[in-house]
Order: structure tokens, then C-alpha cells, then sequence
């Protein structure tokens, strides 16, 4: 009986690894990371998972303290390069579950104070590019269409 | 035991080594770059930081200041992404403007306050994280990562020159960030400045055509603002408290 009991026990366990795991290994818990819109860091995704609080606390010193704001790793440029668009075509703030920090950090469960004072989406002129774009191949289909005809 | 510990040290020299290297390469890459041309006009565009060497002031001419214009107070606001919600108790105090009557003479005067960017700032003496800063070129800031919103500076300041922030803020300027619990003032624009502009109140007031705002280095004698100072009288605020202001009132 003790036997039938240990061997129902591991058959729940696998089963549920059978259903935690996704095809690559990892969990099925594990988030959604959107891909960002910009060149892929050259330090490797895996680095800037484990370093990119580091990176950018140097810099922030590095800008706040000493004025340099020719830094490399900057809050706005991560929110900027990995904004995600929400329904409406436009980027969403770290409200919303789909911001690109709070996908991680909530799986993570790691509390991200940045935007209490920082703003969580791009500037105005970047969502502007980012919401042009598909705008502009349209139009620019359109003149196509006209010159071939 | 001992081996982790050292392999640490080393990766942490590696570490340093990259930076310094990069930082190296740079040097190298201005070097080679500006033998060939000027030194200077590359030289100019690289370095951004806080100059030690120079001392950022505003010059205001009272007389030039009128009563009835608020393009300073109005351009700030849009700069950094504050505004008035009417409640002047808990409202952000980055710049306002102050008219004055003299009791005796009955001359009226108008003016901008902010900031004062004191040498000797007491908002910096009296804070308890270090938050409160002032920079190599004489800017004084809050590094609102380090402030713990406790607001010794606000008692401090003699110019009533900052305020805290009581509520949540929601789509800050990227420049200029600012949220719930920490306290803030005038930056001097630091934004602009470091990349060789001028704080927007001084830009606003010259386009309205007063031109009453002139902001330069105090450091430089042959600046524009230096010229001024050692041509006209002028004062700085609470001059008796020896705080040497890098904002001066000229004809108050």
C-alpha cells in the first residue's frame, strides 16, 4: 500500500512537470519577454538579465552626479527600445502587465521603484516614429501603386 | 576557501580593465581624430560632464522684469512637466514669480525666484542622505534616488526655493523625473546646460523680448554675465547670511 502510494505521488509530480514545462525547458510560469524594436545588446540577453541593475545604476551616478548624459545604459533608452504596444498601437506604461520590465520583474517578484519618478513610456517623438511607421509603408504603397500603374 | 574568493577579485579587475579600456579607446579616438582637425571643437561635443572649472549663475534685471508676464514660470512648467494645481501650500515651487512694493517709496518691482544655487547651500548641509548635492559647476540638485522625502532642506532653504511632491506623477519628462516622496526644485535646467544650452526661463524671457534673465559662467571673466556683473551694481538674496547665491538681482 506504502508502495502504490509513493509511486502515485511521483506520477503527480511528473505530471505536473509535464505541464510546468514549455518546449524549451523552461516553466510554463515563465513570462512572456517581448522583443525589443532596437539592435540586440551585444553583451547577450543572458548578461543584461543578471547586470542590466547594475550597468544602469553606474550610469544613472554617473549622469545625476557628474552630468554626463552621453551614458550607455539609460533608463529612457530601455524604454524606449523595448516599448510593447497595447491595442491601441501605442506603447503602454508599466501599468499595464505587457510593459516589458514588469513582465519579468513580476515573475521575478522583484518591486521596480524606477517609475515612481521615471517615466515608463518613450518620449513623445519616439512613440511618434514608433506609431508612424506603419503609416508611412502605407503611404509609401500607395505611391508605389500610383507609379506603377 | 581561498580560491573563490580571489577568482572574484580577479573578474572584478576584468571588470575594471573593460571599463578602462573602453574609456581608454575613447581618449585614443579623440586624440587621433582631433590631431588631424581641432582639438577643441571635438573636444567640445565629447565632454558633457559637470566642469569644475565653471561656476553657472543667472543675472536678473528687475527693470526689465514686468509684473503682468509669466513666460519664465509658464516655460519651466512645460520644460519639466510640473504645473499648478492651485493649492500654492503643496504646489511645486521650481520657479514663481514675486512682486514686491517698497514701504517707503511705494516702487514696485516684479521678479522670478527659484533656486538660488547657493556656493554655500544650506539645503546641503542639512540633508541626511547626501541627496541633496551640489555639483562640480555649482548646481544644486536633488538625487532623488538617495532623498528619503524628509524635507530638512525645504526648512533650510531661506528662499522657499523647494517643494515636495505630494502625490503620485504619472508621464514625467525624460530629463526631468520626479515622484511622490521626494522633494525638488529649480535644476537650472542641468539637462539643457550640459549639453550647452540655457535653462528654458531664460530662453522664455528673451523671446517675450524683456530679455530680463542672463544666464553664463560666473568663473569666466570674459562671459557675458561676467561682463555684466563687473559693469552693474547688483545683489544677491539674503546677501547677510553669506550663502553667496549664483542668482544675482540687478537695480531690486
Amino acid at each position: 500500500m506504502k508502495r502504490l502510494f509513493a509511486s502515485f505521488l511521483i506520477l503527480i509530480g511528473l505530471m505536473g512537470n509535464m505541464a510546468l514545462a514549455g518546449e524549451d525547458g523552461k516553466s510554463s510560469l515563465y513570462p512572456a519577454v517581448p522583443k525589443a524594436t532596437g539592435k540586440a545588446h551585444p553583451e547577450g540577453n543572458e548578461f543584461m538579465r543578471i547586470n542590466h541593475m547594475k550597468l544602469m545604476r553606474h550610469d544613472r551616478d554617473e549622469t545625476t552626479l557628474l552630468g554626463n548624459r552621453d551614458v550607455k545604459y539609460s533608463l529612457k533608452e530601455c524604454v524606449a527600445c523595448h516599448a510593447v504596444n497595447g491595442p491601441d498601437a501605442r506603447p503602454v506604461s508599466v501599468k499595464s502587465d505587457k510593459h516589458f520590465c514588469r513582465s519579468c520583474h513580476e515573475f521575478a517578484a522583484v518591486k521596480i521603484d524606477c517609475f515612481q519618478c521615471h517615466n515608463s513610456l518613450p518620449d513623445p517623438d519616439v512613440v511618434e516614429r514608433l506609431t508612424m511607421l506603419p503609416q508611412k509603408n502605407r503611404e509609401l504603397a500607395a505611391y508605389l501603386k500610383e507609379v506603377t500603374q | 576557501m581561498k580560491l573563490p574568493a580571489l577568482k572574484t577579485a580577479v573578474k572584478d579587475l576584468s571588470e575594471i580593465d573593460r571599463r578602462e579600456f573602453f574609456k581608454a579607446g575613447g581618449a585614443v579616438a579623440t586624440v587621433a581624430l582631433s590631431s588631424g582637425v581641432t582639438l577643441m571643437a571635438f573636444g567640445g561635443a565629447a565632454s558633457a560632464n559637470a566642469d569644475a572649472g565653471k561656476r553657472w549663475g543667472l543675472l536678473i534685471d528687475v527693470n526689465k522684469c514686468k509684473s503682468d508676464c509669466n513666460a519664465c514660470v509658464t516655460a519651466c512648467s512645460d520644460e519639466n512637466g510640473w504645473e499648478d494645481t492651485g493649492n500654492p501650500e503643496t504646489d511645486a515651487q521650481w520657479i514663481r514669480k514675486v512682486d514686491l512694493t517698497h514701504k517707503q517709496t511705494g516702487r514696485e518691482v516684479s521678479l522670478p525666484m527659484m533656486c538660488q544655487h547657493c556656493e554655500q547651500p544650506p539645503c546641503v548641509d542639512v540633508c541626511p542622505t547626501g541627496a541633496s548635492f551640489k555639483r562640480a559647476d555649482g548646481i544644486v540638485l536633488v538625487d532623488k534616488h538617495a532623498c528619503i522625502g524628509c524635507r530638512y532642506c525645504m526648512m533650510a532653504c531661506p528662499f522657499k526655493a523647494r517643494s515636495f511632491v505630494h502625490e503620485p506623477v504619472e508621464n514625467q519628462k525624460s530629463h526631468a523625473p520626479r515622484g511622490n516622496g521626494t522633494v525638488e526644485s529649480c535644476t537650472l535646467c542641468v539637462h539643457r546646460v550640459d549639453k550647452g544650452g540655457s535653462p528654458a526661463c531664460v530662453e522664455a524671457c528673451s523671446e517675450t523680448g524683456h530679455g530680463a534673465m542672463m544666464f553664463g559662467d560666473l568663473n569666466d571673466p570674459a562671459s557675458e554675465i561676467s561682463q555684466a556683473l563687473k559693469q552693474y551694481s547688483s545683489i544677491g538674496l539674503r546677501d547677510d547670511l553669506r550663502l553667496n547665491p549664483g542668482v544675482r538681482y540687478s537695480n531690486l
